[in-house]
C-alpha cells in the first residue's frame, strides 16, 4: 500500500483508516462531499504526516457519476500512481420514508449501490491493466439478508456484495484483490440515532484497524468485528417462512 | 438515556446527547441545558449534568496545524493530552503544563485550568493558551484570546464548561531533547523538613511534588518523600522504555482501601529505598503513574471515592497544613495518594482559576458516606479560615459559601455563563 485513494473520506471509519495509513507513510488522496469537513480531515492528516505534501483532497458528490473518471485520474496523477482504493461513502436511509417514496428509495440505491458500482468498474479496469492493486469497499452485514427494518440499505449493500463477488472472480487472474468489508454495528455519526449500548457496538478505530489489516492481506470478505460472521451465519440459516414473521 | 460517571464514579443520567464530529456544526437547542463532556476525568460533578444534556466532545479530535519551529499547536477541543504527547514527543515537544492524567481532553484542561508539578515555575494550563473558539448556544462563535474578547477568555479558562463549547484551541508546546527526566527523591520526616526541602526544590527544579503519609501523627506528621524533576538534556545513551498498561478489570464489591491496607502501604512506601542520586525516568511513569493502571478508580469499590484538594495561601500555610493533616490522621480515613505541592505566583488569566500562591494538598477518601462528608466539613473549616479554596475539578461536596469565598470572581463570572448551559456542580454551589 503506497498510493491510496479514499472515497467518503469524511466518514468516521474512513478518517480513522486514513490516520493509520498516514502513520505508515502512505500517500493518500481524499474524496468527500462536504468541502468544510473534508478540509478539516485534510488538515488533520497533513499535520500528522511526515510529508504533508503527500496528502491531497478533492470535494465531490459521488452521486455525480460523470465525475468519476476525472476524480480517479486526478488521484493517480497527484499520488504518482494508484495501488489501493477504499470506497467508504454512503448514507443511512430513512427506511420508513423510503417505503412511502419510490424517488427516495431509488436515490438511496443510487448512492449506496450504483455510485459504488461505477467507481468499482473504473478502478477494476485500471487495476486489471496494471495487473496489480487492491480495491476495498465498505459493505455491511445488512447486505447479507433483507429484513423489514432496513432493506433499502440492505439491498443496496447486497447488490454491491454480489457485484464485488463477480469482480473478484474476474480480477483474480490479474492479481488484483477485491475486498468486501462487512462491519456490524459501529458507533459513528451515521448511527447517531441508535441507542448504543451493549457489546455489539464497535468503535470506528477498531473497524479501521480491521480494514487496514484486510487491505494489507488482500482478504476476500471480512466481517468486522470477526464475530459478525457467525451471527450472520445463523441469521442466514433461518428458514424464510420463519424469518418473514420476525421483527428484526 | 445515557449514564455518565465521573472519575470518582458518581453517576448521572443525561437526557439528551449531542456528539459533534464537525467543529463547524451548530449546537441543537437543548431540552433543558447542555454541558460539554470530555473524557470524564474530573472526580465530582463539575463534568456531570444530571437530567440535562451532554455535548460529548470525543469526536472533535482532529489536529489542525503545528508549527515545528515555534511549537504552536492548533487542535480541536476533544483531542486528549495523550494524543498531543503521542504526536509531539517524537517531534521534540512536550505539554507546557500537564495534570496527573494524560487522558483528559484539551477542552477539559482549559475548563478546569489544570495545573502540574511545574506550577511554581510556569503557572497553570491557561497560561499557555494563545486562544480558543467559543461556540455559544445562540450560534455566536467568539475567538477568545488575551487581545480579543479578553473577558470571554478570562471567564472560560477555569470556566467549568459553562460559558459555551470550546471547539478548537491554539496552544504553545515546549521543547524537549528526549522523553526522559532527571528525578531527585528525598525522604523528609515532618512538615518542617518539607518546607525546607521545597524552598530549595523550587529554585533547583522545574517539577516538584511531595507524597505524604497522611496517617502519620505527632512528630512524624507530614512525613513523606519529595520529588524534584527536570527534563533531561540531550544525551546519547537513553534507556529503552516499554509502555505497560494494566487494567482493573472489574469493580470489587468493596473498597480495597481501608485503614489496615492504607497504614501498611504508607509505612512501606515511606521506608521504600530511594536512589542515592538523581535517576533517569521516562515521562510516562513520572507524570502519569496512575494512568499505568487503567480504571484504577475501580479499586475503591462500588461506592467510589471522593477527592479532596484544597489550596491554602502562603501566609500561615504551615499552620493550616498541620491542622488539616491532624484532622485527617485523627479520622483514620485517607488514601495512599496524598500529594502536597507549592503553587507559584504566576497568575492565570482565568477568573475562577484554582491555583494561587500557596500550597495545595490532595487526597482520596473512600466514600464512607456521612463519615467522609463530616471529615470534609471539618477540613472545609480549616480551608475557609485560612482564606483558601477547594478545586472544583475534584470536588463533590463543597457548599455555596465555601465556593464563593474561594472564588470571589464568581459573580462577575456568572454573567458569562451561557443561558443554555449548566452543570451538577454549578447547581450545587448556586442553589436557587
Amino acid at each position: 500500500m503506497r498510493n491510496v485513494l479514499i472515497f467518503g473520506a469524511t466518514s468516521r471509519i474512513a478518517e480513522e483508516t486514513a490516520r493509520l495509513l498516514v502513520a505508515r507513510g502512505c500517500r493518500v488522496f481524499l474524496v468527500g462531499r462536504n468541502p468544510q469537513k473534508l478540509d478539516a480531515v485534510l488538515a488533520d492528516l497533513r499535520t500528522r504526516a511526515a510529508e504533508p505534501g503527500h496528502i491531497h483532497a478533492e470535494a465531490a458528490d459521488l452521486d455525480q457519476i460523470e465525475r468519476h473518471p476525472a476524480l480517479i485520474e486526478a488521484a493517480a496523477t497527484a499520488l504518482g500512481g494508484l495501488d489501493t482504493v477504499l470506497i467508504a461513502h454512503g448514507t443511512l436511509p430513512d427506511q420508513r420514508a423510503c417505503e412511502a417514496s419510490v424517488a427516495k428509495t431509488l436515490a438511496e440505491i443510487h448512492t449506496n449501490a450504483l455510485s459504488v458500482i461505477s467507481l468499482a468498474t473504473l478502478i477494476a479496469n485500471r487495476f486489471a491493466a496494471q495487473n496489480a492493486g487492491t480495491l476495498a469497499v465498505i459493505g455491511s452485514v445488512a447486505g447479507d439478508r433483507g429484513r423489514q427494518s432496513n432493506y433499502v440499505y440492505g439491498s443496496a449493500k447486497g447488490m454491491v456484495d454480489l457485484f464485488l463477488q463477480g469482480l473478484r472472480n474476474r480480477m483474480s487472474r490479474h492479481g488484483v484483490a477485491v475486498v468486501t468489508i462487512k462491519p456490524g454495528f459501529v458507533d459513528t455519526p451515521m448511527t447517531a440515532a441508535f441507542d448504543k449500548k451493549g457489546p455489539l457496538w464497535a468503535q470506528p478505530a477498531t473497524v479501521a484497524a480491521g480494514i487496514l489489516a484486510a487491505m494489507g492481506s488482500g482478504r476476500d470478505i471480512v466481517y468486522l468485528p470477526w464475530f459478525w460472521r457467525f451471527i450472520l451465519l445463523i441469521i442466514r440459516s433461518i428458514p424464510e417462512r420463519i424469518f418473514k414473521r420476525l421483527s428484526l | 438515556m445515557k449514564v455518565y460517571r465521573s472519575w470518582g464514579r458518581l453517576a448521572a443520567r443525561a437526557g439528551q446527547l449531542f456528539m459533534p464530529s464537525d467543529r463547524h456544526a451548530e449546537l441543537p437547542a437543548p431540552e433543558r441545558h447542555w454541558l460539554p463532556i470530555g473524557q470524564g476525568r474530573s472526580y465530582g460533578d463539575v463534568g456531570l449534568n444530571p437530567d440535562g444534556g451532554a455535548i460529548e466532545t470525543a469526536r472533535l479530535d482532529r489536529l489542525i496545524g503545528f508549527n515545528a519551529a515555534t511549537g504552536l499547536l492548533r487542535c480541536e477541543s476533544g483531542v486528549t493530552l495523550d494524543a498531543i504527547l503521542a504526536f509531539a514527543v517524537p517531534r521534540g515537544w512536550f505539554l507546557p503544563v500537564t495534570p496527573g492524567t494524560r487522558f483528559a481532553s484539551v477542552g477539559g484542561a482549559i475548563a478546569n485550568d489544570v495545573h502540574g508539578k511545574n506550577h511554581h515555575a510556569v503557572g497553570s494550563f491557561g497560561c499557555h493558551i494563545n486562544g480558543f473558539e467559543l461556540l455559544r448556544s445562540d450560534g455566536r462563535r467568539l475567538w477568545c484570546s488575551p487581545a480579543e474578547n479578553a473577558d470571554w477568555f478570562g471567564a472560560s479558562i477555569g470556566g467549568l464548561g459553562l460559558t459555551g463549547l470550546i471547539t478548537w484551541v491554539e496552544m504553545r508546546l515546549r521543547p524537549i531533547a528526549n522523553p526522559y527526566l532527571w528525578v531527585d527523591s528525598r525522604r523528609f520526616g515532618n512538615l518542617e523538613e518539607f518546607f525546607a526541602l521545597d524552598a530549595e526544590g523550587q529554585r533547583r527544579h522545574e517539577y516538584t511534588v511531595a507524597w505524604l503519609d497522611c496517617l502519620a501523627r505527632g512528630s512524624a506528621r507530614g512525613r513523606g518523600v519529595y520529588y524534584g524533576g527536570d527534563h533531561a538534556p540531550a544525551q546519547r545513551d537513553l534507556p529503552v522504555h516499554r509502555s505497560r498498561q494494566r487494567s482493573v478489570p472489574f469493580t470489587p464489591p468493596l473498597s480495597l482501601i481501608n485503614r489496615l491496607s492504607l497504614s501498611a502501604f504508607n509505612t512501606l512506601y515511606y521506608r521504600k529505598p530511594l536512589p542515592s542520586g538523581p535517576a533517569l525516568v521516562h515521562y510516562e511513569p513520572y507524570f502519569y503513574p496512575l494512568d499505568g493502571l487503567l480504571q484504577w478508580n475501580r479499586i475503591y469499590g462500588p461506592r467510589g471515592f471522593y477527592q479532596y484538594q484544597c489550596v491554602v495561601p502562603t501566609a500561615d500555610a504551615a499552620q493550616s497544613l498541620a491542622e488539616l493533616l491532624e484532622r485527617i490522621a485523627r479520622s483514620g480515613q485517607g488514601s495512599f495518594l496524598a500529594v502536597l505541592k507549592s503553587f507559584g505566583d504566576k497568575p492565570s488569566p482565568g477568573w475562577l482559576s484554582f491555583p494561587r500562591p500557596g500550597y495545595t494538598l490532595a487526597l482520596d477518601f473512600p466514600n464512607r458516606g456521612a463519615a467522609t462528608r463530616d471529615l470534609f466539613r471539618d477540613l472545609d473549616a480549616v480551608v475557609r479560615a485560612a482564606g483558601g479554596a477547594l478545586y472544583p475539578a475534584k470536588d463533590a461536596c463543597m457548599d455555596a459559601t465555601l465556593f464563593r469565598h474561594g472564588y470571589p470572581a464568581w459573580e462577575r463570572f456568572s454573567a458569562y455563563i451561557d443561558p443554555a448551559f449548566s452543570s451538577g456542580l454549578w447547581r450545587r454551589v448556586n442553589p436557587g
